[in-house]
């Protein structure tokens, strides 16, 4: 396992509100990283800040193996780059079918130009067949993603972001809203896209962390409050008077 | 589901085909310009049976060119989500770029016919003087602009037409969208820049004959002989096939991803950015080709219209353009032409004098002065209760079939 991304000493103050602290967490290739943490930890502004969309004050994002820096880039850059995101709320494309939605997302030349003339070849159709079965939409291809249910809204959108075929998944709150049969879906998808990329998930549910078995990281008011395996964390006395006791 | 857009994506071997397969809107389109163009050739003066004055065919051909530029407006506004408030400049650029060759070159016919009654034949500076002298003594000037130095050329004005408008908008664009300008404000910017352009063009020393404008723009060099009610035909196919021609290149750029990732654009940027796309390139790219068609459909207009002057780049043009797709309904593109072609010719016959004054007997409803109150009452009556305007009529019919 090698270090993708590395997170060292980030700040961000919003209005005087400081809602990441010297923050440093690093994850590796392949690796499925839970993170949790009290409303306003900061989990959701770091995703903001590896995605591009929050500049930090200080600090280093580095990423891959040429050490490049994320800082410098845009978000559609970073995101070409082969970092995926799915929303806390779903955030998918209502207006336009699930295939038009799925297809918007598969890894092809994101130029105009290539755009314009993009026809769908074989293999993306079959491509798009395929992540629909995944996330079990294949029936509701041809419908506007508009009517889906809250749970299917955020299936589609694991699907899209299985369709850009990034390195690292950042994923916000995946199980909201879904069945318990969905969750364990969500799991067994998460947990197998984490066998040859590295995911990172923030969810409050900790029947679903125990399920993803993996890595925990705590997060409190904007910094690494504790780090290791499911056990670990919840038995941390700080992490149990933050978060866990609350 | 709008019209234009596919439900599934064609398959290459078949991409030609399946485009109109895909979108009967545009077949049918094509096709009812194509009977529209042949039954007023066929009543027309010059062609046909003279049921319809040479007057008539001009409204009817500028209303051709107006739908052009609404679907351009339809699709920066309707599908991508920009709200420009300029694509009438461009509109009049294309519009000031043909009437110099058109000013220029009849001018230069004119005066070499009567200085080559003498018996010296005219030197080319004494034909250029004397044409800058008719054409800017108006504006109290006998000198050529630097801008005219190429008026005389028919390929160099019709590169303008195309250039001007073109190159304007992706230098503005490009500043605009680089620096995230979106939503209300990016429509004050459009709207700045319409004004702006509008008041200096008023000047009359920025060589473009201030507020006099270019006029005599119906009488076409080397067709000086042949009569309006016949030009007036040509300028209408003209006007139809280039309706037709932007139409099918507009149909095409929504129908596949492009159309997909605008759509995307207009209802969340933010994510479509995520997903790795140049939001900024996209915005870009379209907000170029529309003004491109835009000044090509102004180009067509000014010809018939026989003059044009820096109030028809006035700002409220351009907002009369996005009234006309807001009518018409805003993300289908024949609801465009739907909207521009409705409003406008019940704007002519309304202010025009073709429609009757209603005595109320206590009061006096005359249409010049009541007809933008009724489109400003039709424009919030159609956002409130049928923010799909009347293209989506068609949505519903269309649903109503098994």
């Amino acid at each position: 396992m090698s270090t993708l991304l590395e997170v060292s000493g980030v700040s961000v103050t919003f209005d005087g509100f400081r809602a990441i602290n010297n923050l440093s967490i690093a994850i590796g290739e392949p690796e499925l990283r839970a993170v949790i943490g009290p409303n306003g930890a900061g989990k959701t502004t770091f995703m903001d800040i590896v995605t591009g969309k929050t500049r930090p004050d200080e600090g280093k994002v580095i990423w891959g193996e040429r050490s490049v820096n994320l800082l410098k880039y845009s978000e559609s850059q970073i995101a070409k780059m082969g970092i995926g995101r799915k929303f806390q709320k779903p955030t998918v494309f209502e207006d336009q079918s699930v295939r038009d939605n799925l297809a918007m997302a598969l890894a092809n030349k994101r130029g105009p130009f290539s755009v314009l003339v993009w026809r769908a070849s074989d293999r993306d159709r079959a491509r798009i067949e395929e992540l629909a079965e995944e996330v079990g939409l294949s029936e509701r291809l041809d419908d506007s993603a508009g009517i889906l249910s809250h749970g299917q809204k955020q299936w589609l959108e694991i699907g899209m972001l299985l369709a850009q075929d990034p390195r690292l998944l950042l994923v916000d709150e995946p199980a909201a809203g879904m069945t318990p049969a969905e969750r364990e879906h969500t799991t067994d998808l998460l947990k197998r896209a984490a066998k040859t990329r590295a995911v990172v998930v923030i969810e409050h549910d900790m029947e679903f962390i125990r399920r993803l078995d993996c890595r925990v990281t705590c997060l409190h008011e904007g910094s690494v409050l504790a780090e290791g395996s499911l056990d670990y964390v919840t038995k941390n006395q700080q992490v149990i008077d933050v978060y866990l006791g609350r | 589901m709008s019209l234009d857009i596919p439900r599934s994506t064609p398959a290459p071997a078949k991409v030609r085909r399946s485009f109109l397969h895909e979108n009967p809107s545009v077949l049918w389109f094509i096709g009812l310009l194509g009977l529209f163009t042949v039954a007023v050739t066929v009543l027309s003066e010059g062609f046909g049976i003279g049921m319809i004055s040479t007057n008539l065919v001009k409204v009817l051909g500028m209303t051709l060119c107006l739908c052009l530029i609404a679907i351009a407006m339809d699709v920066v506004w309707g599908y991508c989500g920009i709200l420009s408030l300029g694509h009438f400049a461009f509109f009049g650029l294309g519009g000031y770029a043909i009437g110099m060759w058109l000013m220029y070159a009849r001018t230069e016919i004119v005066i070499r016919d009567s200085l080559g009654r003498g018996t010296i034949p005219p030197t080319e500076l004494e034909v250029s003087e004397a044409v800058a002298a008719q054409i800017f003594g108006v504006v109290g000037s006998s000198e050529l602009p630097l801008i005219w130095t190429f008026a005389g050329s028919l390929p160099f004005q019709l590169a303008m037409v195309v250039l001007v408008p073109g190159l304007l908008a992706l230098v503005f664009g490009w500043l605009a969208f680089r620096s995230r300008v979106t939503g209300v404000y990016l429509s004050i910017l459009t709207q700045a820049m319409t004004l702006a352009l509008s008041l200096y063009l008023f000047q009359n020393d920025t060589g473009l004959r201030g507020n006099n404008g270019l006029s005599g723009l119906q009488n076409i060099p080397g067709f000086l002989h042949v009569p309006q009610s016949v030009l007036s035909v040509w300028f209408f196919w003209a006007s139809a096939c280039a309706l037709g021609a932007g139409y099918l290149l507009f149909a095409w750029v929504v129908s596949g991803k492009f159309g997909s990732v605008i759509r995307a654009i207009r209802d969340n940027e933010a994510r479509v950015r995520f997903l790795g796309y140049n939001v900024e390139g996209y915005k870009l790219f379209v907000f170029t080709i529309t003004a491109v068609i835009s000044g090509i459909a102004g180009a067509l207009y000014y010809p018939q219209a026989g003059i044009i002057n820096p109030a028809e780049i006035a700002p409220i043009a351009s907002i009369y353009l996005a009234v006309w797709v807001a009518i018409g309904g805003r993300g289908r593109l024949y609801g465009a032409v739907i909207g521009a072609a409705f409003v406008s010719l019940l704007s002519s016959w309304l202010t025009g004098g073709g429609a009757p004054n209603i005595n109320l007997g206590f009061y006096r409803i005359v249409w010049t002065d009541w007809w933008l109150v009724l489109l400003g009452l039709g424009f919030v009556a159609v956002t409130l209760f049928f923010p799909k305007g009347i293209g989506g009529v068609f949505d519903y019919l269309v649903r109503k079939k098994p």
